[in-house]
């Protein structure tokens, strides 16, 4: 080798150690944004569980932060009964879809839907709450009692909401199986529902179930949409038509004017709103790569 | 009279014509074996029988394959799922469903309407036993049907066509994925089904139709790239005695 060419090499390898250094650095930079906001709201917010104690904070039912009242279990309740409304009307109508796109529907059709169902993640929430406020929650109003800002409109918002992450994780995990589980089952008399039901849809359990968790984990951390049609009263519901206010509402609504203890009981909530999602992503992680 | 008939049998994926006037009687209770380079339409003439080629789109048959006499293709004679319980089929690769080895093999009889405990434990038996796998697996039956070796799998897949009671069935390849062990045990089990069933089987290996097979059907593409049947005769004289001579090039190994 001559002496120009192994200077080249030696360039070309330290251009590459530049090139890696300049993308591991940016990549810490995100995991280190992610580090600092946990680190930041377990600052902010631990003091404050700690004055009220863990258990008047997640079970108290009275929140009047200006009084020193830092129960947020109504807010608990209100996105558990919201998050499961949505599970209830989303899920069916998701996973019916996705069986749909993957097994039944033909080329051209498949073509179109797919990249209508990709807009639904792409309208800003505000939007979603904005229709909601506007539609759903006058005709609740209208056609079943109550003040229409209800859990039924959030969930209603929340089931179109997740519809996007939920059909297409399903939808992949369903075209994933290998052909020959289908073949399979077709060749031993199986009509093509039983092989969906019996054959395809176990075995691609794992990937449908995440995208459910995923699914609630959008649902659950959901802010903008939800308080336009939530009604946001701290109170325990005692029926899908009366409003709630969730963990995330909470925070929107009242971080603007927030200081001192009410400020921290607001990260605290974060601090709980946190958990709960990472015991989501985490479970949902878990169930992908077992398979 | 033949088990399975085609007369003047033809395939057509969309323009391409990839079977052309296949005519030919696959007697019961023997082995034939469909032979011929790769790429000349054996698989998708095993797959005419039990209208897997169905699943293509753009496959169309035309010409008649009688099973018992009954075309099935003519959809008032005989409905495809019917049609498959009775011809049953084993791929190239096991293909094991992700669950119990049990489950695997009453899944058909479950679909087929037949209910009971009972009645399945003795189909799961019966299948199990008809491919030497039940003294293996008796104890594990409830243990994921993947965690078998490779060969025992493939006896899985055979055990799960048989639990439906089929009266054909069809191995397309089926031990070219096995080490030679498992490829003799899957051998040996052919022979003995050939005392109750029809098979029909797709091979590459010369040898293996020439150790297993009653009958041999000797494939190869014309000018015009569909799959015509050049020689079909007992095996013997099909390998001692070709009357073509191309089939005589392919068995002596001068090419395929």
């Amino acid at each position: 080798m001559s002496e120009e060419a192994i200077e080249t090499t030696n360039g070309l390898k330290a251009k590459k150690d530049v090139a890696g250094r300049v993308f591991f650095g940016l990549a810490l930079a995100s995991i280190g944004a992610l580090a600092l906001i946990t680190i930041f709201i377990l600052v902010q917010g631990m003091p404050l569980i700690a004055k009220v104690g863990v258990f008047d904070f997640i079970f108290g039912t009275k929140w009047a932060p200006l009084q020193g009242y830092f129960g947020i279990f109504p807010m608990i309740v209100g996105s558990v009964t919201v998050t499961l409304g949505a599970v209830i009307l989303g899920i069916p109508i998701s996973l019916c879809c996705s069986i749909f796109l993957a097994e039944f529907a033909p080329a051209t059709f498949r073509n179109a839907f797919r990249p209508a169902i990709q807009l639904l993640a792409g309208i800003p929430s505000v939007v979603y709450g904005f229709w909601g406020l506007l539609f759903v929650v006058p005709l609740i109003r209208d056609y079943l009692g109550g003040p229409g800002l209800s859990i039924l409109a959030g969930a209603i918002i929340l089931a179109i909401m997740i519809l996007p992450t939920v059909i297409s994780i399903s939808e992949v995990s369903i075209l994933a199986l290998p052909r020959q589980y289908k073949e399979g089952a077709l060749a031993l008399g199986m009509t093509h529902w039983q092989t969906i039901r019996s054959v395809q849809l176990p075995a691609a359990k794992s990937g449908i179930v995440a995208a459910i968790i995923l699914g609630i984990g959008r649902a659950i951390g959901e802010t903008m949409a939800v308080i336009m049609v939530l009604g946001n009263a701290v109170a325990l519901p005692r029926s899908i038509l009366d409003p709630v206010r969730t963990l995330t509402t909470n925070i929107g609504i009242e971080m603007g004017y927030a200081t001192g203890d009410h400020q921290q009981a607001l990260f605290a909530t974060g601090i709980v709103l946190f958990l709960i999602i990472m015991v989501l992503n985490a479970t949902a992680q878990y169930i992908v790569r077992r398979k | 009279m033949a088990k399975i008939q085609t007369i003047e049998a033809n395939l057509y994926y969309d323009n391409f014509h990839a079977l052309r006037d296949i005519t030919m009687d696959i007697r019961d209770r023997a082995i034939t074996a469909i032979i011929g380079p790769s790429g000349c339409g054996k698989s998708s003439l095993l797959r005419i029988f039990n209208r897997m080629n169905d699943l293509i789109p753009g496959a169309k048959v035309k010409g008649e394959v009688l099973l018992d006499g009954k075309n099935v293709y003519d959809n008032s004679a005989m409905d495809v799922v019917s049609l498959r319980q009775k011809v049953g089929m084993v791929f190239q690769k096991p293909n094991v469903f992700p669950m119990s080895i049990y489950d695997n093999i009453v899944i058909g009889p479950r679909h087929h309407g037949i209910k009971g405990k009972k009645n399945l434990d003795e189909i799961a038996e019966k299948s199990l036993r008809q491919v030497a796998l039940w003294d293996e697996v008796k104890d594990s039956l409830k243990k994921p049907g993947l965690a078998l070796p490779a060969g025992a799998q493939q006896r899985l897949c055979i055990a799960r066509a048989l639990a439906v009671a089929p009266e054909v069935i069809l191995m397309d390849e089926s031990c070219s994925a096995l080490d030679p062990e498992s490829t003799m045990k899957i051998e040996e089990l052919m022979t003995e089904l050939a005392k109750t069933y029809a098979i029909i089987i797709v091979t590459h290996n010369m040898e293996q139709a020439l150790r297993v097979s009653d009958m041999a059907a000797f494939i190869m593409i014309d000018e015009n790239k569909a799959g015509g049947l050049v020689e079909y005769a007992p095996t013997t004289e099909v390998f001692a005695n070709p009357k073509d001579k191309r089939t005589e090039d392919y068995i002596t190994g001068r090419f395929g």
